[in-house]
């Protein structure tokens, strides 16, 4: 076993080469003068500077969290450069007009800026984030034919203040918690989503954030919103390059949805881990929430987490509207010394709400996986119910696995289920595959995938080929 | 001596241990800094999250005397703890009452006294279990303050089949202040020893009253202890309990915990799975109404490889009550084989009515099957309609549904007197609120 832990630390992180871009860098430090700065040089209008100070004098109130159950250094705040991007050329008048340099990191990374399709059928528009700013929005005009918003959170701000002011900050305040507060302050980009009344996105859409530059935090921010009747798949996926510092990534996600309105959002999250004695790595601390405006309508979060050094979020659904649906599946893979601390949190407020939870964590070598949940029932849900499953996996005599839910119901009629378990991979399993002949490590990684399979099928098919890949990539000779 | 500044039961004065034996001031005086320096849960803390205990801080509580029960008579202990035949210790405010107690029928080796005497020894029995450290506020103002409760030693094979009954009796007069009692008992069974105890909280002043017991039980190796805890107490008065338990390499250890009086009531059990082999069960009932509020956190601790331990509680809750459940099982790194399963199963029966539910698994050792689940839901309509149909009128057909929930946990009990007993208090504390809004 213990051979085959090694082979497995020595894995390697194919996205962890750093790509040499003229970036515009702010010096290190925080305070009013960096927002000032930023917000500046997004050319901000005032109300968005003002509520960017509000939070930062918020979040100098608050005291950053000490329950999870990951351990870390104590982060310097004044240590971190807070605004990062790629120097452009000159202002691009289209995709063609991407620095070279961008395009073949992104080629690199496999994540095309040309408008192709890129498997039969399946057309994706992506928006792509280096460091702190999107650099490419590929299909827009495509999707502006239909009435879709898809560009990035910028770009957003100038050409649709009204909405972005109407929405941002409604799901996930400015001063929600600590490193919600500090993304409001500080976050320089993101993707901006509006799919129009009745409208059913024509294609997939996603944004690819890559962490480029050292010593930076990413601090971007998604809001998406469905109109009455609309519906939308959004995918997201993150690499970052190999340093041996730790980087802190501070995301926020809000989701809208109104009355009958789908939105899910998928993400393969695969930041530079650390290497195999725990150095370095991206701290991936981000708060997740969609809003069940409307009645009727549906969030599903689906999420695969195979990287970073410490992954902490909880994404989650404010299910308001009568009849409202929350989802949430994931697969969080620790292994190395990484730390995992996720879950969801479903909150029922309206009538005849349901939401599920399935979570499957692996932990292997030192990894240390917790599912963290809260499914609250107010007493106005009647009729609330939800499902929720946590299983866990672990490989290796060092790994760990723990579970924390909270469930508090305040309403009669709601139904209510949690169920756990941990265990490692069985015995007779393992026997049976390799009596048929297959290879230990072969049967392992059969196991695996079959344990994760159920929040696999969730994945669009793109994203469920590279969920697939990357796990087996992970468990490389991790089992014996 | 005040323990910490604050008002109401921060600010109590507590006794200098002068003229104790020198272990015991050590401990006294440890304990009381112990509050000091950590202070009362507050609602930042995991394990006291949904109980609020800051009103209850706030009051003026005053430890209690030895006196004899105003409230009851004797000739009524039968018919509200039961007998089962043993002998009987009884506590009036944390203090031994050897006019109501019975201590004929003890077999010839077991030592069974009250605590008062134990303490008053010179030595700390051979450096064994007597108050470890506190792991909370009130466990060491138990250390610091108790006077009183059972001590039981029970010498290596010896197999007790009668239980031992232990009762607590909050008492208090008319005019009297709100009183503190802080009993404390010890049990420590030799090697291959069998017994069993049965521990009954009850009350019926009206006064505001503060129980705040421990229970510290050694099983050594190949011991078996069935343990029964009964709370009824009154609607006025406030209950703590914790039971803490030591398992060595073997040994078996099976708990009951039946919650129905209080208006506030927690009941922690701490168990330490610390020799290979041992096991554990747990069970729990708790039944709040009106506005009750009942608590059950336990802990059971894996520290060693090859433990069993199974957990059920179940939960009737009804008026505006409140529960809450934290279970959690730890499972420690080299204690593999180890097989842990835990259920909480509650039964919302009216608005108004919460439950917080944390079942909790920590797993730091890879061979190892662990399982736990929570739920929360109602009487099955259809159930109830198949009830109705055949002509019995829908509150007894909720009744009785909810009765055949709440049996599975009694049905388990080894004690047919005790089982009589709950069975009895179960009805007529189903009774005692109409069923819904």
């Amino acid at each position: 076993m213990s051979t085959d832990i090694r082979e497995f630390t020595e894995r390697e992180y194919k996205y962890g080469f750093s790509t040499d871009l003229d970036t515009d860098i702010v010096p290190r430090g925080l305070s009013e003068d960096v927002i000032r700065l930023i917000s500046g040089k997004k050319k901000e209008p005032a109300w968005l500077l003002d509520w960017r100070l509000e939070a930062y004098r918020k979040w100098t109130q608050k005291k950053e969290p000490r329950w999870q159950n990951v351990h870390y250094e104590p982060i310097d705040y004044q240590d971190i450069s807070y605004y990062a991007a790629p120097k452009p050329k000159k202002s691009l008048a289209s995709l063609d007009e991407v620095d070279p340099e961008v395009r073949a990191m992104f080629d690199k990374l496999g994540i095309s800026l040309a408008e192709q399709e890129r498997l039969s059928g399946v057309t994706v528009a992506v928006d792509a984030v280096v460091d702190s700013v999107s650099v490419a929005t590929t299909f827009k005009k495509r999707l502006a034919e239909v009435g879709v918003i898809f560009c990035s959170f910028s770009e957003a701000v100038q050409n649709h203040s009204d909405l972005v002011q109407q929405y941002l900050g409604s799901v996930v305040s400015n001063q929600d918690n600590f490193f919600a507060a500090l993304n409001a302050a500080v976050f320089t980009d993101g993707s901006f989503c509006y799919i129009p009344k009745g409208v059913q996105c024509p294609m997939e859409l996603s944004t690819y954030f890559r962490i480029n530059a050292a010593d930076t935090g990413q601090f971007e921010r998604t809001l998406i919103i469905a109109e009455e009747g609309a519906s939308v798949s959004y995918l997201e996926g993150c690499t970052a390059p190999m340093r041996d510092k730790n980087q802190l990534h501070a995301a926020v996600v809000e989701l809208v949805a109104l009355k009958d309105a789908y939105i899910k959002y998928s993400t393969v999250q695969n930041w530079y881990p650390g290497d195999a004695q725990g150095q370095g790595g991206i701290y991936n601390f981000v708060t997740k929430r969609g809003l069940c405006a409307g009645s009727n309508s549906k969030i599903s979060w689906t999420q695969v987490e195979t990287g970073s050094a410490i992954t902490w979020k909880y994404p989650g659904v404010i299910l308001q509207g009568d009849g409202s649906v929350g989802e949430f599946y994931s697969v969080a893979l620790t292994a190395n010394y990484q730390q995992a601390d996720t879950g969801s949190k479903m909150i029922h407020i309206g009538k005849n709400t349901t939401s599920s939870i399935l979570s499957k964590t692996v932990s292997a070598g030192h990894g240390q996986s917790t599912y963290r949940g809260l499914v609250q029932v107010h007493d106005t849900a009647i009729g609330a119910r939800n499902h929720t499953q946590c299983d866990s996996l672990l490989m290796g005599k060092d790994s760990g696995a723990s579970t924390f839910p909270y469930v508090e119901v305040k309403h009669p009629s709601a139904k209510v289920e949690h169920e756990a378990s941990t265990s490692k991979i069985g015995e007779d399993q393992l026997f049976y595959c390799r009596q048929r002949g297959i290879p230990e490590e072969d049967a392992t990684a059969m196991i695996v995938n079959g344990f994760c399979r159920e929040v696999f099928k969730e994945l669009p098919m793109e994203f469920a080929v590279e969920a697939q890949r990357l796990l087996s990539v992970s468990l490389e000779g991790s089992i014996g | 001596m005040s323990l910490n500044p604050g008002t109401g039961l921060g600010q109590m004065v507590v006794p200098e241990p002068d003229g104790q034996p020198q272990w015991l001031q050590k401990i006294r005086r440890h304990s009381i800094q112990w509050v000091a320096q950590h202070g009362f849960p507050g609602r930042d803390d995991e394990d006291w999250k949904y109980t609020r205990i800051g009103p209850l801080l706030a009051i003026p509580f005053e430890p209690a005397r030895a006196s004899l029960p105003t409230s009851m008579s004797f000739s009524d202990l039968d018919s509200l703890v039961g007998n089962f035949g043993g002998p009987r210790l009884v506590f009036v405010n944390g203090f031994f009452n050897p006019e109501w107690s019975s201590l004929t029928q003890i077999p010839e080796n077991l030592l069974v006294m009250a605590l008062q005497t134990r303490l008053h020894q010179e030595e700390e029995s051979n450096g064994r279990h007597l108050f470890p450290p506190p792991n909370n506020a009130f466990t060491a103002l138990n250390s610091a303050l108790t006077e009183d409760g059972a001590y039981i030693e029970v010498p290596a094979n010896l197999r007790v089949t009668t239980p031992i009954h232990l009762v607590f009796i909050a008492d208090a007069e008319a005019d009297a202040p709100a009183l503190l009692a802080n009993p404390r008992s010890v049990v420590i069974a030799g090697a291959n020893s069998h017994i069993s105890l049965v521990e009954s909280y009850i009350g019926l002043s009206p006064r505001l009253s503060l129980t705040n017991a421990v229970t510290e039980l050694v099983l050594e190796q190949g011991a078996q202890v069935e343990h029964y805890t009964v709370q009824n107490e009154s609607e006025a008065a406030i209950h703590l309990g914790l039971v803490e338990v030591h398992q060595q390499q073997d040994s078996r250890f099976y708990a009951h915990v039946v919650s129905l009086g209080s208006s506030l009531a927690r009941h922690e059990v701490r168990v330490a799975l610390a020799g290979e082999g041992a096991e554990t069960q747990l069970q729990g009932l708790y039944m709040p109404r009106g506005k009750q509020h009942h608590s059950h956190v336990t802990t059971i601790d894996h520290q060693s490889p090859g433990c069993t331990s199974r957990e059920l509680y179940k939960g009737v809750l009804e008026g505006r009550s409140r529960a809450v459940f934290k279970g959690q099982v730890i499972v420690r790194q080299g204690a593999d084989r180890t097989d842990a399963s835990q259920t909480n199963k509650n039964l919302l029966l009216s608005e108004g009515a919460e439950i917080d539910t944390r079942p909790q698994l920590e797993i730091l050792a890879d061979d190892v099957k662990c399982t736990h689940g929570a739920a929360v839901g109602q009487l099955d309509e259809d159930a109830v309609f198949y009830l109705r149909s055949r002509g019995i009128p829908d509150k007894e057909a909720r009744d009785m549904l909810t009765y055949a929930f709440v049996t599975e946990m009694l049905e388990s009990l080894a004690l047919p007197a005790l089982r009589t007993l709950l069975e009895h208090s179960v009805a007529r504390q189903l009774s005692r609120e109409s069923t819904g809004p």
